[in-house]
């Protein structure tokens, strides 16, 4: 069933009688070309890829709750391609061309809002760092532009110009970067995937591999053997113990991020800030809720929930900068579980194993990462090698030393 | 969380700082034939476990010792806590 606004009118005088359930509820098949593990966006974006771009049949994706119930519902919703670095940028910046077109691929309304994000300068040093970025950004054909403090004033009269420890000075922004409606994303890749005929299997858990001499051969579920000539794992934050079935250690910890809504109130941010001096970006969603994040807790984590002394220092950042939002009641707050790597960047790779393939690492930059997350997993699945834009994102980088490290913090996860 | 420190008694984590793993103590031998692949092996890979976990901590605000602690990661649940020295020297560190 294509949507349609004629389709809606119509459903509005027919007593919506008429909406169907968006995908199906099949019964897991005993065989499969490609199993991919992970009900998220990023399982359900390589899924519609696989079957829409590379024609692959027999598709199933197993996901052990409901779809789209892990980090692409729990995230903070922006979308960008502002990185530094030449194994990032073109991989962000083709993800943020797929965003412009999702909505019309998918024929599904994900609400995607190019309102602009902008970084905050603080320092001389930082505006050397941040005009380079810029640089770096258009060299790989992204927007970037830098604001002087003038622009800035004009456009965010709000902020905290003056401020004696952190004034602002500039900023660099990206005009293409926004937000988007996240659970849309899972919803819509769900329903263009199941209407190419791919299985999505919920309340399926792996529990789990099926390896002999070297070869996957298929997954253990909660619903029994399912048998797949190749198996692409995409469960994010719950990489380790996944892959831990495996035999398999990663270059990966799971840390605890969390993020924060306020209670709803009249337009006042126009696009997405982030402080470039502490840890904290905003941006308001369509309901007026201000929608923020922070740091990390900081110690590995599976609990989807933190504690308060990170709240604290969110708030603080969030008063340093927009001093206004200080009567502003927080709604609610939530944990999601980061899989955070070694060097800040994720892993799109084959394994040791034969048949077996992983999408993970993503730090707490994912949800931005969906559509080229899924068009390049898919491409690795189908054709057996990396996709052009994702030849950096190796397993073996950590041995021979090309690591991706945009912050230059080394092996410590809890600070990328 | 509140770390129950063996010296100073029960203090708040915000003091502390993070480091992971707390085999990290356990270095590998630089002499051995397989130094390359031990040392890529123990500064990038973890076990990263659904439960319970043994980490290093930092006493960074109070009096900079580094502490073991064993903490389970689906409920923050910290079940025992040691000086880190004590373990370093049972299996024959710092002499």
């Amino acid at each position: 069933m294509q949507y349609s606004g004629f389709k809606v009118i119509k459903e509005a005088l027919t007593g919506h009688k008429g909406w169907k359930p968006a995908w199906r509820d099949p019964e897991p098949q005993s065989n499969y070309d490609i199993v991919i593990i992970g009900g998220g966006g990023h399982g359900l974006a390589t899924a519609h890829y696989l079957a829409k771009i590379y024609g692959e049949k027999k598709i199933a994706v197993l996901e052990k709750g409901w779809i789209g119930g892990g980090n692409v519902g729990r995230n903070t919703t922006i979308v960008r391609s502002n990185y530094l670095l030449d194994g990032n940028e073109p991989f962000y910046e083709m993800s943020l061309k797929l965003w412009e077109g999702l909505e019309q691929d998918l024929n599904y309304n994900a609400m995607i809002s190019q309102r602009g994000i902008m970084n905050l300068i603080h320092s001389d040093a930082q505006r050397d760092a941040f005009v380079r970025r810029g640089n770096a950004m258009m060299l790989n054909g992204a927007d970037a532009e830098y604001l002087d403090l003038d622009q800035i004033k004009k456009e965010y009269p709000f902020l905290n110009f003056d401020d004696a420890r952190f004034p602002i000075k500039g900023g660099l922004a990206q005009r293409r970067g926004g937000t988007v409606r996240h659970d849309a994303v899972a919803w819509g890749y769900a329903r263009s995937a199941d209407s190419h005929g791919v299985d999505i299997i919920q309340n399926c858990e792996v529990t789990g591999f099926r390896i002999e001499n070297g070869k996957c051969l298929g997954v253990e579920t909660s619903r029994g053997y399912i048998g797949a000539s190749k198996v692409g794992c995409a469960v994010a934050g719950s990489s380790g113990r996944l892959m831990a079935k495996a035999n398999m250690r990663l270059p990966i910890e799971s840390h605890i991020l969390q993020a924060f809504v306020s209670e709803g109130l009249k337009p006042v941010l126009p696009g997405v800030i982030t402080f470039g001096a502490g840890h904290f970006y905003v941006s308001q969603s369509d309901k007026g809720g201000l929608v923020f994040g922070g740091d990390l807790d900081g110690y590995n984590s599976y609990a989807q929930r933190g504690n308060l002394p990170v709240v604290e220092d969110v708030c603080e950042g969030g008063m340093a900068i927009m001093p206004m939002i200080g009567r502003a009641r927080l709604l609610r707050m939530w944990g999601g579980i980061m899989d955070m790597s070694m060097d800040g960047s994720p892993i799109i790779d084959r394994t040791h194993i034969d048949g077996l393939y992983f999408n993970g690492g993503w730090c707490y930059g994912g949800f931005k990462a969906t559509p080229a997350s899924g068009m390049v997993f898919a491409h690795l699945l189908a054709k057996d090698e990396p996709h052009e834009t994702a030849t950096a994102y190796r397993f073996d980088r950590f041995k021979t030393g090309h690591m991706i490290d945009e912050k230059g913090m080394g092996n410590q996860p809890n600070l990328h | 969380m509140i770390i129950n420190h063996p010296l100073l008694g029960p203090r708040d984590s915000a003091e502390f700082v993070y480091l992971g793993d707390a085999s990290l103590i356990e270095r590998p031998d630089p002499a051995a034939e397989t130094a390359l692949v031990d040392f890529v092996d123990y500064a990038y890979m973890r076990e990263n476990p659904a439960g319970s976990l043994r980490e290093l901590w930092f006493h960074e605000a109070g009096d900079r010792s580094w502490l073991v602690v064993t903490r389970n990661t689906m409920t923050h649940e910290i079940s025992d806590v040691q000086m880190a020295c004590d373990v370093a020297r049972k299996i024959g560190r710092s002499k």
